[in-house]
């Protein structure tokens, strides 16, 4: 290529900066939930481990986390079926209004979120009449999570072809044998990729959730919002954020050792 | 086969039921397709559809009830509203100033990655940048709000600026991989084709590259557009007093308790990212999403 050295040197140094401010605030938060100063002052005033230990014994919190771990597995679950259903009937399947469902699955992400959110809870409140709780959260949440889990498996199934399963039928086997033993083993790690996928975008959800959630029911995000703004609990909620930092790195893990050095996007 | 037992039937069941199956492709798409459309096409579409309704309804102003008769009471008083235009408005340029921002910062960047770095170098920088995207939307929001207040590392304060600084940053990574995509699949002999013809390096950027990956960098802008736009949690987490179209539907829920008028508002969003989307769909970038 023909670039003079300068631009490379230039082009190098924006990729170091732009690293560098994508990963500097986050250090800024991890730092801090050591700080030994309510405020979050710079420079820090000195270590300590005592709010990560009251973080570790507030009750609010835990009751925050298994809610927002059962919310994931919900609407996790729900996502894996539907979008593998549909992901099938759009690869497998020639039919009118194909490109439609696609456009269908991929809007709960499209649009704003505040839009899916008091549309979800308008038609929960006043058209069904159902109370707000858990259950309507799982609903909401696995709305949007269904294009996460139809991405992976379509792209798989185009990957997969027919051969193998054409295969199974000459030897005997019948569809949800083939199914059993053949279509699923090949599609376990799409599956598994695309989960994943749904139970970060569900546990990282707050503006849906916000608008689907009854009053008593509080999942991390929104106990992480409603204690942002109390600067008695600021330290815990620091160290939230940083414990929630250091998390991240199982899922960016597990998504690479699925797809095999193939990042995954959302 | 016929005179087996109950128990015995069930193997029976599931065999003409996968004979069925395999013979009626029809059945087997319906059975496929119903759930899924069920909930996003039924549920989800009707959700929609009852939302847009609403904007056409207003609230008693004694008792609060929702009063079924269709006015465009609510979208007169949006349009002629001078704070609602201001505040959309608003909500627009911010839109726009993240997503020039996140161009700005993010074409350098996935050039670097694309084409100077060594493959595996590759796969770590893209890991690198795909990791924030894991970590929550609100501690990276916190960490800002923790830096730019007044006695924080930057200590610049919280507004508008704030707002625009926060939400470029929160979608960086969005407008990054879809330019590292589209420059990974520009081939390189193109830019030593460029450089052969005697172009340097900014004509090769003008003539080759940039038209080469515009729709590439116009999908990043869909995320960064549409993201912002919708946004008011970041705002009230660095914006001190600004107020974006996501504060006004959601200060109408809560606070006003008028659903007809948030859903009106909701409209507006929704209208510009259709427009948006429509605009650019001829640039091919939808295809790269």
């Amino acid at each position: 290529m023909n670039l003079s050295r300068t631009a490379r040197t230039l082009l190098r140094a924006a990729l170091v900066a732009g690293l560098a401010v994508i990963y500097v605030p986050l250090a800024v938060v991890l730092l801090n939930s050591f700080n030994s100063d309510r405020t979050f002052s710079w420079p820090p005033a000195g270590f300590t481990l005592r709010w990560w230990g009251a973080a570790w014994d507030s009750a609010g919190l835990r009751d925050a986390l298994w809610t927002s771990v059962q919310a994931g597995l919900g609407a996790t679950a729900i996502a894996l079926v539907l979008g593998t259903m549909a992901a099938f009937a759009v690869q497998r399947y020639r039919f009118f209004g194909r490109e439609t469902v696609s456009l269908v699955i991929v809007l709960p992400i499209a649009l704003p979120g505040i839009v899916t959110g008091i549309a979800l809870s308008n038609t929960f409140h006043t058209v069904l009449g159902l109370p707000l709780g858990l259950l309507t959260v799982i609903v909401g949440h696995a709305t949007f999570c269904v294009v996460t889990v139809y991405n992976n498996v379509l792209a798989r199934l185009r990957r997969m072809g027919l051969n193998l399963e054409e295969a199974s039928a000459d030897l005997g086997a019948d569809t949800f044998t083939t199914f059993r033993l053949v279509t699923f083993p090949m599609m376990r790690s799409a599956l598994l990729a695309g989960g994943l996928l749904a139970f970060a975008l569900s546990f990282d959800e707050i503006i849906v959730t916000t608008f689907t959630a009854g009053a008593g029911v509080r999942t991390l995000p929104i106990w992480i919002f409603e204690n942002l703004f109390r600067p008695n609990q600021a330290p815990v909620v620091n160290v939230v954020a940083a414990a929630l930092i250091l998390l991240s790195v199982i899922p960016i893990y597990l998504a690479q050792r699925l797809s095999g050095g193939d990042p995954q996007t959302r | 086969m016929t005179t087996l037992t109950t128990t015995a039937a069930s193997p029976g069941m599931r065999r003409r039921a996968a004979s069925f199956l395999h013979r009626h492709a029809g059945v087997r798409l319906s059975l496929l397709l119903s759930a899924p459309l069920a909930w996003l096409g039924l549920a989800y579409l009707g959700a929609l559809a009852a939302l847009l309704v609403t904007a056409f309804w207003s609230t008693d102003v004694f008792t609060g009830d929702v009063v079924k008769v269709f006015t465009w009471a609510n979208f007169t008083d949006l349009v002629t509203g001078e704070v609602y235009r201001t505040v959309a408005l608003r909500s627009l340029g911010v839109a726009a100033a993240v997503t020039l921002i996140d161009l700005v910062v993010a074409f350098p960047m996935a050039f670097a990655m694309a084409k100077l770095a060594s493959p595996r170098a590759q796969r770590w920088l893209v890991i690198a940048v795909l990791t924030p995207l894991w970590a929550s939307y609100l501690v990276k929001a916190y960490a800002w709000r923790v830096m730019l207040s007044s006695d924080g590392v930057l200590g610049w304060g919280y507004g508008l600026t704030a707002t625009v600084v926060t939400l470029s940053y929160l979608w960086l990574p969005y407008m990054i991989l879809p330019i590292y995509a589209g420059l990974e699949r520009l081939p390189d002999s193109l830019l030593d084709a460029a450089g052969d013809l005697g172009a340097r390096g900014w004509r090769t950027f003008r003539t080759v590259v940039w038209p080469l990956t515009f729709p590439a960098a116009v999908a990043g802008s869909i995320f960064t557009f549409s993201l912002s736009l919708g946004d008011y949690i970041t705002v009230k987490i660095v914006g001190g007093k600004t107020q974006l179209i996501g504060n006004v539907v959601y200060d109408n829920i809560g606070a006003a308790n008028n659903l007809p008028f948030a859903a009106a508002v909701a409209t507006v969003p929704v209208v510009i990212m259709l427009v948006y989307l429509a605009a650019v769909r001829r640039t091919g970038a939808l295809e790269n999403l």
